[in-house]
């Protein structure tokens, strides 16, 4: 490669060593370190991962993939449409339960990892993230039930602004103007809700699944043979 | 390959709330695309499925025009309030006026104090005297616009107290408020012609338009609608009323914003039902206990509930199981 006239050549092979030092070459080097593709793709996972429980974080994740859907389709059509179009009406519908199942998936979800308190093993900041996820995604519904422009966003609105202005928020978040309400539902929010689920995922692929707590003499009990932490078999799982 | 357990390769105490054993046993096959593909398609026909059956709620919004359609002397006497500047709106304070002494606090601090005025708002001269003018040319209008800009704040006082308490027995026929005679100066006609400019809808436009064409700013409207009863009762049929969890609620019988369940609840209990400070309050309890659950698990005590209550042995069920018949084999 020749650089311009009154340069130095500088000749890079495009498959000669790395430049150690570059920004880019680092930080290639922490994402590959941090996400391995078998860790970022998995194709085997720890076989006590097999609860029904399970499901429901991917289950979460399919229903903001709709809520994103519809609301894209929302977006593309203009905020009177689903209004006027019986079309536009089924795709508000469509946005409306993907939002509720959403919500519902999530709080399940977040109830399973507290019991299986899923910040252990250095997965702070996991569980942080998906508090933080929850959070910022109320309040994304929350300036969607205010975009609406029908009779329940005007009740909302004029419900919402006492508890927003007793915060000091009501002076830049101003729930009474729609397109201000409109641009933080379908730009700002979204964008952190998302953000927020991206460096969730990240961190969930980063540390794994967490483990089950250690076995102690009631853990192993088998239900299925009813089993008492006097059973001969349970004392002899919790010898060490 | 047998599941054992080994101590994670960390120095110091072992704490069961905070720290895990390293799996060293048996994975399985996982397909992760395979999973959320499969996740995406149930909720995809979930969602298609409500949508279908159950389609989503649309009541039309509440117009200035149909709210003086419906209830003019609701209108007519909301009115009143804003141009003598007694209305919810105009005593507000922050971020709408600055009037003193209203603003929440906890304890010292007010942060709408401390944020101060951002959406100005003179109810007098915003939602009466600025929208009469823009009305065509009309001198007895505009007489009665200037008798009462011009007018001492006394006399404007004794006016608008006048005729609000001459409304509260008045009647509206032919499209006309009719009230008993009194001494309301040049009140009784600029509420009567702003009425009948809400019940035309010029007056819709007249609050939204600002200095441009475009405007999405409905501020000014929805406050004043606030201000009256009319919209407040349609709510209540509605059972959107803060005594009814509010905004939780979605008008007609669909699932609104259940997840506000907690927020909501403390709107109905004392003693908030009875404070002044209450949304500073609730927001406050809010902002803890949210903090709260993003910090559970450096929470001593909070992060430990899990290994207590034990709910964890359905989730891991089958893994101890194993671990027990393995272990039951071995012996």
């Amino acid at each position: 490669m020749t650089a311009g006239s009154g340069e130095p050549k500088v000749d890079v092979q495009a498959d000669g060593p790395e430049d150690a030092g570059q920004w880019s070459a680092k930080l290639r080097r922490a994402a590959v370190s941090a996400f391995p593709p078998g860790r970022l793709l998995p194709d085997r996972q720890p076989a006590y991962v097999a609860s029904w429980i399970y499901v429901f974080g991917a289950l979460t994740l399919a229903a903001l993939a709709i809520v994103v859907l519809s609301g894209s389709v929302l977006a593309i059509e203009g905020p009177t449409w689903w209004h006027l179009s019986r079309v536009g009406l089924f795709v508000n519908s469509m946005h409306l339960w993907s939002v509720e199942l959403f919500f519902f998936f999530m709080v399940i979800h977040l109830w399973g990892k507290f019991f299986m308190a899923a910040w252990r093993g250095r997965r702070r900041a996991t569980w942080i993230t998906g508090v933080l996820s929850f959070v910022v995604s109320v309040a994304a519904a929350f300036s969607g039930y205010l975009s609406q422009q029908n009779f329940d966003s005007q009740w909302i609105a004029t419900q919402a602004k006492d508890g927003i202005n007793a915060t000091g928020a009501g002076a830049f978040f101003n729930v009474l103007n729609f397109g201000q309400m409109l641009m933080w539902h379908i730009l700002l929010l979204p964008a952190a809700v998302g953000l927020l689920v991206i460096v969730h995922i990240l961190l969930v692929r980063r540390r794994g699944v967490v483990p089950p707590f250690a076995p102690d003499p009631g853990d192993l009990v088998e239900p299925d043979r009813g089993a008492t932490a006097g059973d001969p078999t349970v004392a002899r799982m919790a010898a060490p | 390959m047998s599941a054992t357990l080994t101590r994670a390769g960390r120095t110091g105490r072992f704490r069961p709330d905070g720290d895990v054993e390293e799996w060293h046993g048996r994975y399985v096959p996982y397909d992760i695309v395979k999973e959320f593909t499969a996740s995406f398609l149930v909720v995809l026909l979930l969602v298609l499925g409500l949508s279908v059956v159950f389609s989503s709620p649309d009541v039309h919004p509440v117009t200035i025009r149909t709210w003086a359609q419906h209830a003019p002397i609701d209108f007519a006497r909301t009115a009143v309030t804003e141009l003598a500047g007694m209305s919810p709106t105009a005593t507000y304070g922050p971020p709408y006026n600055d009037t003193a002494g209203v603003s929440q606090s906890i304890g010292p601090l007010s942060l709408e104090r401390l944020m101060g005025v951002h959406h100005p708002i003179n109810t007098a001269l915003d939602d009466v005297i600025d929208p009469l003018r823009t009305l065509p040319a009309d001198p007895t209008l505009a007489l009665a616009i200037t008798r009462y800009t011009s007018a001492a704040a006394q006399t404007q006082k004794s006016w608008t107290n006048a005729y609000g308490t001459a409304l509260v027995h008045a009647r509206f026929t032919d499209g006309e408020l009719s009230t008993r005679p009194g001494r309301y100066g040049p009140v009784a006609l600029m509420i009567g012609t702003l009425t009948t400019m809400a019940r035309s809808g010029a007056l819709d436009g007249a609050l939204v338009s600002s200095n441009q064409f475009y405007g999405t700013d409905y501020t000014k409207p929805l406050l004043f609608m606030a201000d009256g009863a009319y919209l407040a009762n349609l709510a209540a049929a509605q059972h959107l009323q803060g005594t009814q969890w509010g905004m939780m609620n979605e008008t007609g019988n669909f699932p609104g914003q259940s997840w506000l369940w907690l927020y909501t609840f403390w709107y109905q209990i004392p003693p908030f039902t009875n404070s002044s400070n209450a949304d500073a309050q609730i927001w406050a309890i809010m902002v803890v206990l949210t903090a709260l659950l993003a910090l559970v698990p450096f929470l001593p005590g909070v992060r430990a509930i899990p290994r207590r209550v034990r709910i964890y042995r359905l989730i891991w069920r089958k893994h101890y199981r194993s671990l027990a018949v393995r272990a039951d084999e071995t012996v």
